[in-house]
């Protein structure tokens, strides 16, 4: 019946993902509301106004064609060098580090946009490399400078947590296109031996605070140490049923840091508790568990690469922002997809989830025209 | 071979190797998650209690609110120490984030001087981040609302309405009461407990204040309050009041602890009174003296400097540390010591103005001699020969367990935190302290209370009120209503009646100081008086010459002669002689029975001496103010400290000169002609010995 009444290209959309998808940015706007103390503004209304923008341009994206987006790879990749180039020249001049371009009324911060263009032309380069290069130099190699030269950009910001999630994401790509696996457990072995090292040369001072600080909060609980541990607070203060909608004590008498943005879980837990606390993580498991799928049934080398490295890129956002928040990992300033207020960060999430669905799109015209 | 083994695999195997490879990344996601959901559920589950605790912690702020400190009241229940509402200013200096500009703010706002906010800044570099340093109190209304509206850019500061302490006679009870401050890091480590940093809380930091620290302190009050993480209060959730700290209700006769210290006047010295009924003690003054009021904000420059200059031992408590040698005070002790045992107080010796004792003659202090003399005229005209002949025929194992007997070398029951006891030599003393042999000019030299002998004036005062009355009176500082059953001395016979009439003669009959007698009929005083020498006689003259270099002046007394009521002491350091002491003892007496005729006296003297110890203070501190601002050393931080440096100016100043050896160059000496007291118009000042005993000899 519903076959009727609904456009065919409305039904096909994934609404299983998309509700659930919807139903968690509701539950952000909530959590943002109670953080501006029971307003819609700043942060909750802002939230919703973007998801649907972008959400909007999600759809929009799911309607190009693989051959564009294949054709795309390396421009995209090549503009958002540029950007990132741009940044650091206008930082530069204006005498100290800057993330963001100013553009009228909107503010971009190239470095997300390079997380879901990474796996796009990582995806490329894989699907075009000759199969019996993969355990060559040639499928290492240029991939290789693909990933260093953003992530060496980003770093110069200096912006761990971003260049760790390009690092990922490329990694993930390398290890998904097919390189053979003692590679990576030689770089894991490498990377224990290089982690020190990075500690003591690479790291700026602030960041070996942090690392120092999430090993032993406690060292320092008024300095570094103080996000984690008001975090945790917040978290384990919040119970099995949190203290009630707007009843949060930490985010609204200002002890938890940052309690729309990169701690906005914490502030959700403590006025939902665990409950709240798994409805989110279930909700991520679906979005997740949905890409993998995606990526699975892709018919292709492109899409499915495509597919995988977009879900590993939502995953690390997820990941390591939910260890920080609980204390498992350092504080690196890294927000919770479709919960913490920001724009970049939701225009990058919802880059990926577009495409996803377009990558969605073309596994269900591969089914209907019967060429699986 | 390998080569084309790989290119046969990659051809389908690469398909099947991502389908291997996302599942199991897959699977390191979904791990990842139960990680996630485990933590979080031993977060929210497993550590709930403890967080909650910690996030109730965070927003409930418990501010103590200072208890009201207890009264200390003297014996008609006036307040000797009291408290003030008042408006204060204090600075968590770990809560600055400018503390430079906060300073300079505050002192803007408040007026302070260049000397309080060098005060100030003093203070804040010794502060441990977490105690609360006093700005200002005592503010009124206006500059309280200057400060309390900034707070916003004052981060830090606290104003608050509170309670400070105020001594209504300032310096005529420092020594006794001492002072209250805000705790040190040493007091905070002893003790503790949150109140000793909450901002206008003060602890006891010398004298009564610090002994009964405990029963004044009271019961904190507490405010909850919600706050933000910046401090910030969002609402009031609960209050509690303060409990006021018991009150400490002394001996002490107020008026007459303020009128004997103002009436020390320049000098350096103390008046002890005490109660011969019921041993309390009446007065107990000792000057010059600081101001209690303006301690309590801590010790700054200008009062440091005030104080290191001071040769007259501003910090110690002369009554309790003051040891001196008690000269022919002690005559009547040894007479009693005599009396006991078995001297006919008929039984005369030959003056002829010295003794010759084995192969050295020692003088009487009247060259000129006594001729003959008996026990009386031995105490009343203070003759040396007499307690030289009969000493040495009775010895010093009469003579030194009567002292004790009567007072010295005794630590009495006081809540104080130390009182110097002094010494009653005796052979076994020599022996063990100074390795020789006891020799009969050792006796010689105690019989005149010179040479080893030490006592401080409480223990004079107690020796007069045992004497007088035959009791074994015991001094006590605090009021109780029971009246204590003394024991009885045991002085045989009329013993104790043969003394009182001779130290009445010293008063009224022809004794040394016939001007000590009081301008009241029907009241007549007795006592003793006693010149001890300071130094060498080759080094000074004792009555002139350099101030530290001169004779102490002593005199012990008790009231009305023929049924002592009152008993005490007066010493006055470096005065001359005894004729700087007794007619403080006449005033002080004066004003306990005839208070009005007292003040007469003491107005006409304050006139000439420029105010009340506290005018003066004020009036020396501006001079100082003035001379040197700011550019003085600041003082130590611990005020033990200051006092031992301000008492060591005085010890090595001392030490300069030469000491008074125990065997040589006592020069009995008894300079009792009135002394006029320092800084008044300029009478004869110099009275010689000799011009002294032919008005007496009129008497």
């Amino acid at each position: 019946m519903n076959r009727f009444v609904v456009p065919a290209p409305l039904a096909r959309l994934p609404w299983q993902v998309m509700v659930p998808l919807a139903m968690l940015v509701l539950f952000g706007a909530a959590v943002l509301y109670s953080a501006a103390g029971g307003s819609m503004s700043p942060f909750s209304g802002s939230h919703l106004v973007r998801f649907a923008v972008f959400m909007a341009m999600a759809l929009v994206m799911t309607q190009f064609s693989r051959d564009f987006v294949k054709w795309a790879a390396y421009p995209v990749y090549a503009a958002v060098v540029l950007l990132l180039v741009l940044v650091e020249t206008l930082g530069a001049m204006g005498g100290g580090s800057q993330r963001w371009l100013n553009l009228g009324p909107i503010v971009l911060q190239p470095s997300e946009l390079m997380k879901p263009a990474i796996v796009l032309v990582l995806a490329s380069f894989y699907q075009s490399l000759p199969v019996g290069e993969i355990g060559g130099w040639r499928s290492l190699l240029p991939a290789g400078v693909l990933i260093a030269v953003p992530m060496a950009l980003v770093l110069m910001q200096p912006d761990l947590g971003t260049a760790l999630a390009i690092a990922f994401g490329g990694g993930v790509m390398m290890y998904l296109a097919g390189l053979p696996g003692r590679w990576f457990a030689l770089s894991a072995l490498a990377g224990m031996i290089a982690a020190p090292l990075a500690y003591f040369f690479v790291l700026h001072g602030y960041q070996q605070q942090r690392v120092l600080t999430f090993l032993d909060p406690e060292s320092d609980p008024l300095g570094a140490g103080y996000h984690i541990t008001q975090s945790k607070i917040a978290i384990g203060s919040g119970g099995i049923m949190g203290k009630g909608f707007g009843e949060g004590s930490q985010s609204h008498l200002n002890y938890l840091p940052e309690p729309h943005t990169d701690f906005v879980f914490a502030t959700m837990a403590e006025e939902w508790g665990l409950i709240g606390g798994l409805l989110v993580l279930l909700v991520f498991g679906i979005v997740l568990r949905w890409g993998q799928l995606v990526a699975r049934r892709a018919p292709d080398r492109f899409s499915a690469l495509l597919a995988a490295g977009m879900t590993a890129t939502i995953f690390f956002y997820v990941a390591v922002n939910l260890m920080m928040v609980m204390g498992l990992a350092p504080v690196v300033g890294i927000p919770l997809p479709f919960m913490s207020h920001g724009g970049s960060s939701m225009m990058t999430n919802m880059i990926c989830i577009g495409t996803l669905m377009m990558v969605d799109r073309w596994n269900k015209q591969v089914g209907q025209n019967g060429l699986a | 071979m390998p080569r084309e083994k790989k290119q046969q695999i990659n051809a389908a195997g690469l398909r099947y190797s991502f389908q291997r490879r996302s599942f199991l990344l897959g699977a390191v996601q979904g791990g990842v998650g139960l990680l996630l959901a485990a933590r979080m559920g031993y977060l929210a589950v497993a550590e709930n209690e403890r967080y909650r605790m910690l996030a109730e912690s965070n927003r409930v702020n418990l501010t103590l609110i200072p208890p009201r400190r207890g009264w200390i009241l003297d014996r008609g229940g006036a307040p000797l120490a009291s408290n003030r509402a008042d408006f204060r200013v204090d600075i968590i200096p770990e809560r600055m984030d400018d503390p430079k500009a906060t300073v300079e703010k505050l002192g803007t706002l408040l007026s302070l001087s260049p000397v309080d906010i060098q005060d100030l800044k003093d203070k804040l570099t010794d502060s441990r981040g977490f105690q609360p340093v006093e700005v200002a109190s005592g503010l009124d209304y206006d500059q309280f609302a200057a400060i309390s509206v900034r707070l916003p850019d004052l981060p830090g500061v606290v104003p608050q309405r509170g309670f400070s302490r105020f001594y209504p006679t300032g310096p005529s009870v420092g020594h006794l009461i001492g002072y209250v401050g805000a705790a040190s890091a040493e007091d905070y480590e002893r003790e503790h407990i949150p109140l000793l940093v909450t901002p206008g809380f003060k602890i006891g930091k010398d004298g009564l204040e610090k002994q009964f620290e405990q029963t004044l302190r009271g019961e904190p009050g507490a405010r909850r309050v919600e706050v933000t993480a910046r401090g910030e209060i969002v609402r009031d959730l609960e209050t509690r009041e303060d409990v006021q700290g018991n009150a400490v209700q002394l001996t002490i006769d107020g008026p007459l602890q303020d009128y004997a210290a103002r009436r020390i006047g320049l000098e350096s010295g103390s008046v002890v009174v005490l109660d011969c009924l019921t041993g309390d003690i009446l007065c107990m003054a000792s000057m010059p003296s600081f101001d209690p009021n303006s301690f309590s904000d801590g010790i700054g420059r200008i009062e440091w400097k005030m104080l290191a200059d001071d040769d007259h031992v501003p910090l110690r408590n002369k009554v309790l540390k003051g040891l001196y040698p008690p000269g022919s005070t002690v005559k009547p002790m040894v007479s009693m010591a005599f009396l006991e045992a078995g001297l006919d107080p008929e039984e005369t010796v030959h003056c002829s103005g010295g003794l010759r004792v084995g192969n050295r003659v020692f003088h009487c202090w009247n060259r000129r001699g006594h001729g003959t003399v008996n026990m009386a005229k031995g105490i009343y005209q203070s003759c040396d020969v007499y307690f030289y002949h009969f000493a040495q025929r009775l010895g010093m194992d009469v003579i030194a367990p009567m002292a004790r007997r009567l007072g010295m070398q005794e630590e009495f029951p006081l809540p104080v935190a130390s009182q110097f006891f002094g010494t009653v030599p005796d052979p076994q003393w020599l022996k063990r302290k100074h390795g020789r042999e006891w020799q009969a000019y050792d006796t010689v030299n105690a019989t005149i209370g010179q040479g080893y002998m030490l006592a401080n004036p409480l223990q004079l005062a107690v020796m007069a009120a045992r004497l007088a009355t035959g009791n074994q009176i015991m001094p006590r500082m605090i009021l109780d209503s029971s009246k204590p059953q003394f024991q009885s001395m045991n002085f045989h016979g009329n013993h104790t009646e043969v003394i009182r009439n001779a130290m009445y003669d010293v008063v009224n009959g022809p004794g040394t100081a016939g001007r000590a007698r009081l301008p009241i009929d029907g009241v007549e005083l007795a006592g003793k008086t006693g010149t001890a020498q300071v130094v060498s006689l080759s080094v000074s003259g004792g009555s002139s010459g350099p101030w530290k270099f001169r004779d102490h002046g002593l005199f012990n007394f008790f009231a009305p002669y023929d049924n002592p009521r009152y008993a005490g002491a007066v010493v006055i350091e470096h005065g001359g002689g005894s004729g700087a002491a007794y007619p403080i003892a006449r005033d002080v007496l004066t004003f306990l029975f005839d208070p009005v005729l007292g003040l007469e006296k003491l107005y006409e003297l304050e006139e000439q001496w420029g105010g009340t110890p506290a005018e003066r203070m004020a009036k020396k501190y501006a001079a100082y103010a003035e001379e040197y601002g700011i550019d003085i050393p600041r003082p130590p931080r611990n005020p033990a400290v200051i006092t031992r440096e301000v008492d060591a100016e005085a010890r090595a100043a001392a030490l300069e000169s030469p000491s008074v050896g125990a065997n040589d160059g006592v020069r009995p000496v008894e300079n009792d002609a009135e002394i006029p007291p320092a800084g008044t118009a300029a009478r004869e000042r110099s009275n010689t010995a000799a011009g002294s005993t032919t008005r007496r000899g009129s008497q």
